[in-house]
């Protein structure tokens, strides 16, 4: 009986199986290959390192050492983050502001300003570049980080506002009601008392948007004019497949590098980042 | 509603409308009017010529812009259904064993790294070498062990490196589809299918007609979100091939009539296309999204 019913649920582990293995594969491959040296690389494929796994004289970290070091992906990785956490944080604050001003404060026109701020999702970014290019131009926003970080920030603000406010259209009333006999002013409101109780939302919100800046290749194309001193990973890589393509050894640790920190948040913040991929699955 | 007085609640909202409106409400208007203007890369001045509908003729007359057209339309429909399809199958099948979680992540990664990460995981999987080298990329590998010869996957225009590309997005997807197909499959009362199955519906005939039925309303939620992904496809593009060989998708276009042909006025009208195409979709999630209340399950 016990045989049977195992016989009969074959056919959907085998099915489980062949997704996780297409999933899977393409990522240790690369994996594997970022440690071969390039000669054996070029010269067999990267599976024929599993018969003699454990001799040892097989892997290396030279490739990575020389795409950090030489292929300047080091300072590209520093880029990275240098654009991304200011803009995370920056745009993460303005949404927070925004949203609980839409959610609890009384102004002329709210309900229409809200609206034309989440209707604002539909704008696919192309729409922006052309007109924005020659005022950064005349500002010299080009090719800085600030100027990127302004540009994230405002891409992001739809979504972000309209998630915050969500949250924070959701508290008690009561929580400002004592707050007002308290006599705190709105301000201290929103900062002592509104800022804690949001953090898991604003958490969510952080990692989706920091995520999505940091593999983004678009707006740091568009904004950083391909400048090697200022260019993210992803640029910094998008060119080394142009210009070395067949250097597998230099694509597959670059490729690998820019995606360690992605990971690593992923692994360990995978409850955040699913509620933020819920909630957030109307970005583009 | 807290009452704050006339001028404060313009504090918070203040900065996050001057960012939008510099950068998207501002951009958007005039972009729309670039779209009729000729090429150059000043936005307007008296080098711009006003060239009425000519981008417009353009998109629709060129032979590249056609392509790109073509191939945004299969890329909609082959990764939509794939992704959609693909992710409820998971959704449905995982459900059903113990190692449930541990599947779940591995699908599910590819959705946290870049488009230029998977772009070089998969050029790696369709590397070509000659017949008589060993072949490293793992799918020319198997087609020669089954006695094949070695394809140039990237370059066998116009089917084979289309779909090669289009396998990348559904890579990359289906593990977000999946986790919010999982998510409202979790949400079926499972005495709903109990009372199918003691019915004598056999599992087919449960899926078919309980399951499917009470899952389409969160399929069509997740399958414009995909469409609306898939209209902007423009990193595995860029990184992969470029658009060379047939592969040129809108997004694309767009950067090389920007960048490289500067020529503002067609890139506005493609961006325009973009947004005529993308606007229904996202209307009609956006609109789902308010009802619902951002979807948080």
């Amino acid at each position: 009986m016990r045989i049977k019913a195992f016989v009969a649920r074959t056919p959907l582990h085998l099915t489980i199986f062949v997704f996780a293995a297409i999933w899977l594969i393409p990522t240790l491959g690369l994996l594997i290959t970022s440690f071969r040296e390039p000669s054996s690389i070029a010269g067999s494929g990267w599976w024929t390192v599993f018969p003699k796994l454990f001799s040892g004289g097989q892997f290396s970290l030279q490739n990575y050492t020389g795409v950090v070091l030489q292929e300047g992906l080091g300072r590209s990785f520093l880029n990275s983050l240098f654009i991304s956490v200011p803009a995370t944080a920056i745009s993460t604050i303005i949404a927070s502001f925004a949203a609980f001003g839409f959610a609890w404060m009384r102004f002329t026109g709210r309900n229409l300003l809200f609206m034309l701020v989440i209707g604002l999702m539909v704008i696919p970014l192309q729409m922006t570049f052309i007109p924005i290019l020659p005022i950064y131009s005349k500002l010299k926003l080009a090719g800085t980080f600030p100027g990127i970080w302004l540009a994230h920030t405002a891409y992001g603000l739809p979504l972000t506002t309209f998630l915050v406010h969500n949250f924070m259209a959701g508290l008690p009333k009561d929580l400002f009601d004592s707050a007002s006999i308290d006599g705190a002013s709105a301000f201290m409101t929103f900062w002592r008392i509104v800022i804690p109780i949001s953090v898991p939302a604003l958490a969510s919100v952080f990692i989706f948007q920091f995520l999505w800046i940091w593999n983004d290749l678009l707006v740091a194309l568009v904004y950083l004019s391909a400048k090697p001193n200022v260019a993210p990973v992803t640029v910094t890589i998008a060119n080394l497949v142009t210009n070395r393509g067949q250097d597998w050894e230099l694509l597959t640790a670059a490729a690998f590098v820019s995606m360690a920190l992605p990971l690593v948040v992923f692994f360990s913040l995978q409850r955040y980042f699913v509620r933020g991929i819920l909630a957030g699955s109307v970005k583009g | 509603m807290l009452h704050t007085g006339r001028w404060r609640p313009w504090l918070f909202v203040g900065p996050a409308l001057l960012l939008i409106g510099f950068f998207l409400v501002y951009p958007t208007a005039m972009t729309i009017a670039r779209s009729f203007f000729g090429r150059g890369t000043r936005l307007f001045g008296p080098s711009v010529e006003f060239v009425g509908l000519s981008n417009w003729r353009y998109i629709f007359t060129n032979n590249d812009m056609l392509v790109a057209l073509r191939n945004n339309a299969l890329w909609a429909v082959l990764f939509t259904t794939c992704t959609v399809g693909f992710g409820l199958l998971l959704a449905v099948l995982l459900d059903r064993v113990k190692y449930e979680k541990i599947v779940k992540s591995i699908i599910f990664i590819p959705a946290a790294i870049s488009m230029v990460g998977a772009s070089v995981i998969w050029k790696f999987i369709y590397a070509y070498r000659p017949a008589h080298l060993d072949q490293i990329g793992v799918l020319n590998a198997l087609v020669v062990a089954m006695g094949g010869q070695p394809v140039g996957w990237l370059i066998a225009r116009p089917w084979i490196n289309n779909l090669c590309l289009i396998v990348v997005g559904i890579w990359m997807w289906t593990g977000f589809c999946m986790v919010i197909l999982s998510a409202a499959y979790k949400n079926i009362p499972r005495q709903l299918l109990e009372a199918a199955r003691i019915d004598g519906a056999n599992e087919w005939r449960v899926f078919r007609n309980v399951i499917l039925p009470l899952l389409t309303p969160t399929a069509a939620v997740v399958a414009t979100t995909m469409v609306v992904q898939v209209l902007k496809v423009f990193d595995i593009v860029f990184v992969m091939t470029n658009g060379n060989y047939s592969t040129e998708v809108i997004a694309n276009r767009m950067y090389k009539e920007m960048f490289n042909f500067f020529n503002y006025g067609r890139a506005s009208a493609i961006a325009v296309v973009l947004l005529i195409l993308i606007t229904p979709f996202m209307v009609l999630n956006i609109r789902r999204f308010v009802h619902q209340g951002g979807g948080r399950s």
